[in-house]
């Protein structure tokens, strides 16, 4: 092999390992689960424009802020706070960034646990599903959403026996220091993935309208209910409280509801309403916004912590473009056209407006496999395959915790594993137990999957912008760069990404919280997140997931009170002398 | 699926493959920027440290 076709080769790795790292479950599962359930089209566009002005910036400015921590000898975000803003109190700002990880790794590794026992049950015939009411049903039983403890039996049909070995196979890589291993596993892994990604793609866009009693719930339709930006609906004329618009999507549903409308002597209206109206939504920005993060791993505290292991004349403009570019692709080009269209086929545009959340794919995408030649291998292949994207990111989620607790206690690897395999271990046994409706997995996917990543982003562009510093931080970002980020991204970071969050953050908070409804200006529904917290509608799992964050955000609390590390990073000083 | 619908589903799609396929033509004509690629790499230098 010639030294040019052997760069070429080298350089298509690195790709690879950068696509690899950047590929996890929020792309083939979360993201449709979220589009389906505020509506599509909408979505799309509050996702489109959350990418390019909050999540490509602020991606990059975490690269930044966490490659000067790391050239200083800090590798934890309150270590990286600490040093860049010099105030006592920032380095509890960064605490956020080491619970997002540690908190999100407790339910994320549960999702890992339904990847692999899907794949091992696909590849030994145990998953032998032929409609939309079989796949629900077995997902129901395998994850335990009908009562709590209800996935804690042993059998090869329900998720613990797949956590604990996912759990332990997790906890002895990285124990082991062998998780360069699965990377380099992952560098064949992740093409093999987009292949096969590729292949469930051109099978979903053959699917036509499975069922030909149902001609409207077709393929066709499901692109129509993800990319359409306005929506019609049909609904009672005096709704009470329980009547629920009906969504139609396509020509020929939407004239046979003209029909139903007419003949139904003034009951039901039909109505259109614009994707301005919907993107008055607050809560679908801050879902768009969560989605971007999340799948980015921006304001996720994971960045900055392996940022700061890198060398000054790295490249941190291309690797954070490459790494998002590689994601949106997975995102949008192939979960977002595999799994709605999916859906709205096999469980029609009614059907999916009740299946938001991470298991729309395990309901949906069986029965995607059941109607395809070696549905049983490509089933087994493409689950197993989510499973290695997903172990990539549980252990780079682990990362900032173990880094943390090395800086604050001053101990080794070994020792930073053990105490936060003990303190997983108790919070994912917490998301196991309560898996009724997966109320502790949902309540912790919100208040720290979405509202505490949106706090740190937000909270970390500030940062970059305001107490660094515009000319600063841009020359920060620039070093080593092939090219530098573009001059109009210096207003965007400055004054239109933290503008853009505060008042997504302030239109949440009067419309969720305090029930306001900005439409009308009249008092409206509270967000379900917040009566499962209090009044008469609470669930018992919501709060305790809460006490549950909250106690780990006191225990890392006084860790980094009594840090002696922290106190030369406030002075701008090294970690070390030397 | 509406003609705007089309439209966005079609920018969206060609947007993210331009993307992705101008960073992989930069990653291979760019000499030596292979080395100083890098992205969440799950070995970090605390697993070379002696316990």
């Amino acid at each position: 092999m010639s030294n040019k076709q052997e760069a070429w080769g080298s350089r298509l790795g690195v790709i690879m390992a950068v696509a690899g790292s950047a590929v996890g479950l929020g792309n083939f599962l979360r993201f449709p689960g979220l589009a389906a359930q505020y509506g599509g089209g909408a979505f799309m566009i509050a996702y489109a424009i959350s990418f390019l002005i909050i999540g490509l910036p602020i991606g990059w400015a975490e690269w930044a802020m966490g490659r000067y921590a790391g050239s200083l000898g800090y590798n934890s975000a309150p270590g990286a706070f600490a040093c860049i803003v010099r105030s006592r109190w920032a380095k509890f700002a960064g605490i956020i960034g080491v619970i997002v990880p540690v908190v999100i790794y407790m339910y994320y590794v549960i999702i890992e646990a339904w990847c692999i026992g899907y794949a091992v049950n696909f590849w030994t015939g145990g998953m032998d599903l032929h409609d939309a009411r079989d796949t629900m049903g077995y997902f129901a039983s395998f994850v335990g959403a009908d009562a709590d403890a209800s996935a804690m039996g042993f059998s090869l049909h329900k998720t613990l026996p797949w956590l604990l070995a996912v759990f332990v196979f997790n906890f002895w890589l990285i124990y082991r220091g062998l998780s360069g291993g699965i990377e380099k596993m992952c560098n064949f892994g992740m093409p093999m993935l987009i292949i096969l990604a590729l292949v469930v793609l051109v099978r979903v866009m053959t699917l036509g309208a499975p069922d030909v009693a149902r001609p409207h719930d077709s393929v066709y339709n499901g692109l129509g209910y993800m990319w359409n930006p306005s929506k019609v609906m049909v609904e009672k004329a005096t709704p009470t409280t329980e009547d629920k618009a009906r969504e139609v999507v396509g020509a020929a549903a939407i004239v046979e509801a003209e029909k139903e409308v007419a003949a139904s002597n003034g009951t039901l209206v039909m109505r259109t309403i614009s994707p301005w109206r919907q993107l008055a939504n607050p809560s679908l920005w801050l879902a768009a916004a969560g989605q971007i993060f999340f799948s980015l791993s921006v304001g996720f505290g994971v960045i900055i912590v392996y940022a700061s292991y890198m060398k000054p004349k790295d490249d941190v403009v291309l690797s954070g473009l490459t790494a998002s570019s590689a994601n949106e692709f997975c995102e949008v080009a192939l979960g977002g056209l595999i799994t709605i269209p999916a859906a709205v086929a096999f469980l029609g545009v009614a059907g999916i407006a009740g299946q938001a959340g991470v298991g729309l794919g395990f309901k949906v995408l069986p029965l995607v496999f059941s109607k395809m030649p070696a549905g049983a291998f490509f089933g087994g292949a493409f689950f197993f395959m989510l499973f290695l994207a997903a172990v990539t990111s549980s252990i780079s989620m682990l990362q900032p915790g173990i880094a943390f607790v090395e800086e604050v206690l001053n101990v080794g690897r070994k020792a930073s594993v053990a105490i936060l395999g003990m303190l997983t271990t108790f919070g994912t046994g917490f998301v196991l137990y309560f898996t009724a409706d997966l109320k502790a997995l949902d309540t912790l996917d919100f208040w720290v999957g979405t509202f505490l990543i949106f706090l740190l982003a937000t909270i970390q562009i500030i940062v970059f912008g305001w107490v660094w510093g515009i000319d600063r931080g841009f020359k920060e970002m620039n070093h080593g760069a092939t090219f530098p980020v573009p001059a109009f991204f210096r207003p965007i970071i400055k004054w239109i990404c933290p503008g853009f969050l505060l008042t997504i953050f302030a239109m949440w908070l009067l419309k969720e919280i305090f029930g306001f409804d900005l439409a009308t200006g009249k008092a409206g529904a509270i967000s379900g997140y917040v009566t499962d917290l209090v009044g008469s509608k609470s669930s018992i799992a919501a709060q305790l997931s809460i006490v549950l964050v909250a106690g780990i955000f006191v225990f890392f609390g006084l860790m980094t009170a009594r840090s002696k590390a922290y106190k030369r990073a406030e002075q701008g000083l090294p970690k070390t002398e030397n | 699926m509406t003609t705007t619908g089309l439209l966005v589903m079609l920018l969206s799609v060609g947007t993210v493959v331009t993307m992705f396929s101008w960073c992989i033509y930069k990653v291979l004509t760019t000499p030596n920027e292979a080395d100083h690629l890098h992205a969440v790499e799950l070995h970090t230098p605390d697993m070379d440290q002696p316990e």
